[in-house]
């Protein structure tokens, strides 16, 4: 038996790019991942016309919502979630306690149940559209998570900043808006990227609410036709060249970065 | 009027229960540059920050000519426009350009118009020599030139006093001198500056006072020659052997 080091971290965030030590190879594990998926993509229609010609014309309206559904939730769960960092930090003790209290509330409640509480358990009290619902819970859900990105991210920031801006006369709020949190960018926008791939992902979950997102999409026209293995195949396979190239692409902004920061 | 610019009174610092601090007094003329020296840990570093209140005393008063920073109302923020500050890390903020950083305290706390607080950046820049460099950013400058603009980011706001906390401490011995060559030129103008530093050419050209600090208290204080040439107390002695 190897020996475990008791220091070693084990992080696996959901999203980012997998290390692969043949990642420069043309057989990494991502070339063969993305194209072999894209290759089938295309070739499958071809060969065999009847149905997997008519399940690629059927999803593409599923694409767009599931595209609109993440970029409506990620942009609204920035903005809660700098709030709810900035809460995380603040030295305002009931401000600190209530973004604490949100984020151990949506951490420790399934984003399958939230979406239900927001759309069938509030819907006693207001009904909402389905997709304004799933937008909502997306965004209170991932709120909480960008939230600790935030705080991570404005932590990450030297304390000297911060002195330096005081020392200039500055307010902490003018500190913080015009020094600290322009500062976060640089630092957060890897994991926030993560963040948006496991959002594409786990939007998948508001099929259940009849919102015609790809899986739903992909369900419907399986219902009707009773070709389940073409259809979730198809399906499985959008996502995976989607998500795929999502990683990579953060994974490139990430390294552009390390060499920006150096200079 | 008040003779003193800066009057410190039995100022005392706790962290916890370690005393930083301990009835220190000090008084600076206008005028008069003042070098505080001392082994780490003494204090010059904690006397210096509770000057502009980046620490506030436990006790005791501090005074900038009749503005006490450490009233329970004082306007602090009001005081500390006054009160330039060069860190030992420079602090620029990195992700604005050179003379943005210059610039950003005038437009933002003294709402100085943007044209006018420029033409203010490019005159400091050039007095601290780096004329040609208002369009980079902090991280493409070396030590020397990253102090230098911190120097004129701090007279940007025509502060009555400027602290150095071991402005170049974190610089290269090649880079030492460039700015010190500036801190020497602020002090023939006659600004009132409270330096902590070990830099004894600096306080035998430019030093009016030297302040010899150990454990939290002001030990000796004298004219650089009483100071380095004849020290009276034994403490002063040794640690000047120490660092000669």
């Amino acid at each position: 038996m190897a020996e475990v080091n008791k220091d070693t971290k084990i992080e696996v965030t959901d999203g980012a790019l997998i290390p692969d030590q043949a990642e420069n190879s043309i057989f990494s594990a991502w070339n063969i991942a993305f194209f072999g998926a894209l290759i089938i993509l295309i070739i499958l229609p071809i060969a065999s016309p009847d149905p997997y010609r008519d399940i690629l014309k059927f999803i593409p309206d599923g694409i767009l919502t599931t595209f609109k559904v993440t970029i409506l939730s990620i942009i609204f769960a920035l903005v809660v979630g700098l709030f709810a960092g900035l809460g995380r930090l603040s030295r305002i003790k009931i401000i600190n306690r209530i973004a604490t209290i949100y984020v151990e509330v949506v951490r420790g409640i399934p984003l399958l149940v939230q979406l239900f509480y927001i759309y069938y358990a509030l819907g006693k009290v207001v009904q909402l559209p389905r997709l304004t619902s799933a937008i909502i819970a997306m965004t209170f859900c991932y709120g909480a998570y960008m939230g600790e990105i935030f705080r991570a991210g404005i932590q990450g920031v030297p304390q000297g900043q911060m002195e330096a801006a005081l020392a200039l006369g500055m307010s902490r709020t003018q500190a913080l808006w015009k020094v600290i949190i322009p500062q976060t960018f640089r630092i957060i926008l890897p994991p926030v990227g993560n963040e948006f791939i496991a959002l594409l992902k786990d939007s998948s979950l508001v099929s259940i609410l009849a919102v015609a997102d790809l899986l739903r999409r992909g369900r419907e026209f399986a219902s009707t036709s009773f070709l389940y293995f073409e259809t979730y195949t198809i399906v499985a396979l959008v996502y995976l060249v989607i998500t795929l190239f999502l990683s990579r692409l953060v994974a490139t902004m990430e390294k552009r970065m390390k060499i920006n920061g150096r200079t | 009027m008040a003779e003193h610019r800066i009057l410190i009174k039995d100022a005392c610092k706790y962290f916890g229960d370690v005393k930083a601090l301990n009835n220190a007094n000090l008084e600076i003329k206008p005028g008069e540059v003042v070098l505080v020296i001392g082994p780490s840990g003494s204090g010059k570093s904690t006397m210096l920050r509770c000057v502009n209140k980046l620490e506030s005393v436990t006790s005791g008063e501090i005074y900038i000519d009749d503005d006490c920073v450490t009233a329970p109302g004082a306007d602090i923020r009001k005081i500390r426009e006054d009160v330039g500050m060069v860190f030992q890390s420079f602090n620029l903020f990195k992700h604005l350009t050179v003379l943005r950083n210059i610039t950003l305290a005038l437009t933002t706390v003294k709402k100085t118009p943007k044209a006018e607080a420029e033409e203010i950046g490019r005159k400091l820049l050039a007095r601290v020599g780096l004329a040609d460099k208002e369009k980079a950013y902090p991280g493409q400058l070396s030590g020397g030139q990253q102090q230098r603009v911190a120097i004129a980011r701090a007279l940007a706001m025509n502060p009555r006093v400027m602290l150095f906390d071991e402005p170049t401490s974190a610089l290269d011995p090649e880079m030492i001198k460039e700015v010190l060559d500036v801190m020497l030129d602020l002090a023939k103008e006659g600004m009132t500056m409270m330096v902590v530093s070990h830099e004894m050419g600096f306080a035998k050209a430019a030093a009016d006072k030297v302040v010899f600090m150990a454990d939290g208290e002001i030990i000796e204080i004298g004219s650089p020659e009483e100071i380095f040439d004849n020290p009276k107390e034994e403490r002063t002695k040794t640690f000047l052997q120490h660092i000669l």
